[in-house]
């Protein structure tokens, strides 16, 4: 049986993480879109930790006989791999974007250099 | 150039089919409206099409997704000085003759932002299946309890918008599946909102960008947003009335 300082210990912080992800999200530094994987995270481990026959249950199912608050490290590792994941498929598509904007500035800053002198930045060579 | 004109925003991704019409309906309504579509880095011929049936394109680097695109056209709207606008799909399921009726309220002077809603005469022809409506109602009905007045159709992008309008939403518009919240955050921000009757036509070519997956990331991502955006504090917009 999971012992009950861990439980509580369990949701306490699953809370606190649930908590800061809603209040990041209120003041504008994240996004819904990525504050979802944390809310997923921060619900099932304070679903895990509240409901101890739950876990005892789930530990059973996985084989882990000696300690199931095991589960929680492991469920609590899966769900932080997925979350590193997916930032870096995201990291993947803003490297693409980043490029791209790069590439397309020095077209545009090439072509306006044809069309007469800037009046904002003259380069050596003008 | 033209203060005071009217904008039409025509977000499109991949609308080569229709772009073309759709820009000479709008066209076709008010000799001096101003079309500008978003091309949302189509890979067809969308932008080549709208341009050269007369409408102003503002080309997309690569795909920012709906929101973002009308966006885009909101900060057009707002660097040109335009103190009306309407904003309507590139897939041709908004009729352009019926923006008359939604720009009246902005005319009038009684709103700020027109929402061309399928459900305020409960004898409208619209009937979504049956998730949809659920879906439709249930955020018209989040909405109208967070926003403190009744909405009917919060998923429409069939709106019409004054200056107060244009600088809240230049600002301030959520960038993926955008409608609902920025309903809620135009009430929040103390927009007086009008509700018009539209009737929209069923899409002539593609198909709805909505698939089970992207429903459920719809769901809850909306449900979070309408739901931190009803904690956050709103400035009060200064071109507001009330």
């Amino acid at each position: 049986m999971t012992p009950l300082r861990v439980s509580i210990v369990g949701v306490a912080a699953s809370l606190l993480l649930i908590l800061v992800v809603l209040e990041l999200v209120r003041g504008r530094r994240l996004k819904e879109r990525y504050a979802l994987l944390w809310l997923a995270t921060g619900i099932v481990l304070l679903v895990l930790s509240a409901w101890r026959d739950g876990l005892n249950t789930l530990a059973g199912w996985l084989g882990v006989t000696g300690y199931p608050p095991a589960v929680l490290f492991a469920v609590a590792t899966l769900f932080v791999l997925l979350v590193l994941l997916h930032y870096s498929t995201v990291i993947s598509k803003l490297t693409d974007e980043n490029v791209e904007l790069a590439q397309r500035i020095a077209l545009l800053e090439e072509r306006m250099r044809r069309a007469g002198p800037a009046s904002g930045s003259p380069r050596p060579g003008d | 150039m033209s203060r005071g004109g009217l904008v039409a925003i025509v977000p499109a991704w991949n609308e080569a089919a229709v772009i073309g019409v759709v820009v000479d309906e709008i066209r076709s309504v008010r000799s001096d409206i101003e079309v500008v579509v978003v091309d949302d880095a189509s890979q067809d011929d969308t932008a080549e099409i709208a341009e050269g049936r007369g409408a102003t394109v503002l080309r997309l680097p690569f795909n920012v997704g709906i929101g973002g695109a009308v966006q885009t056209g909101f900060r057009y709207a707002l660097e040109q000085g335009y103190e009306q606008a309407v904003r309507l799909d590139g897939d041709g399921q908004h009729d352009a003759s019926q923006i008359p009726g939604i720009l009246k309220p902005i005319e009038d002077g009684t709103a700020d932002l027109v929402i061309g809603s399928r459900f305020v005469d409960p004898g409208g022809s619209y009937r979504p299946p049956f998730a949809r409506r659920m879906g439709i109602r249930v955020f018209a009905r989040l909405v109208s309890l967070l926003g403190g007045q009744r909405v009917t159709d919060t998923t429409s992008g069939f709106v019409a918008l004054d200056s107060a309008g244009i600088e809240l939403f230049a600002a301030e518009y959520p960038h993926d599946y955008p409608e609902v919240e920025a309903t809620l955050i135009a009430l929040r921000s103390g927009l007086r909102l009008a509700q018009v009757q539209v009737e929209m036509r069923e899409r002539t070519t593609g198909t709805s960008s909505i698939t089970f997956l992207r429903s459920l990331y719809y769901i809850v991502k909306v449900t979070l947003a309408l739901l931190v955006a009803s904690m956050r504090r709103y400035p009060r917009l200064q071109g507001a009335r009330q």
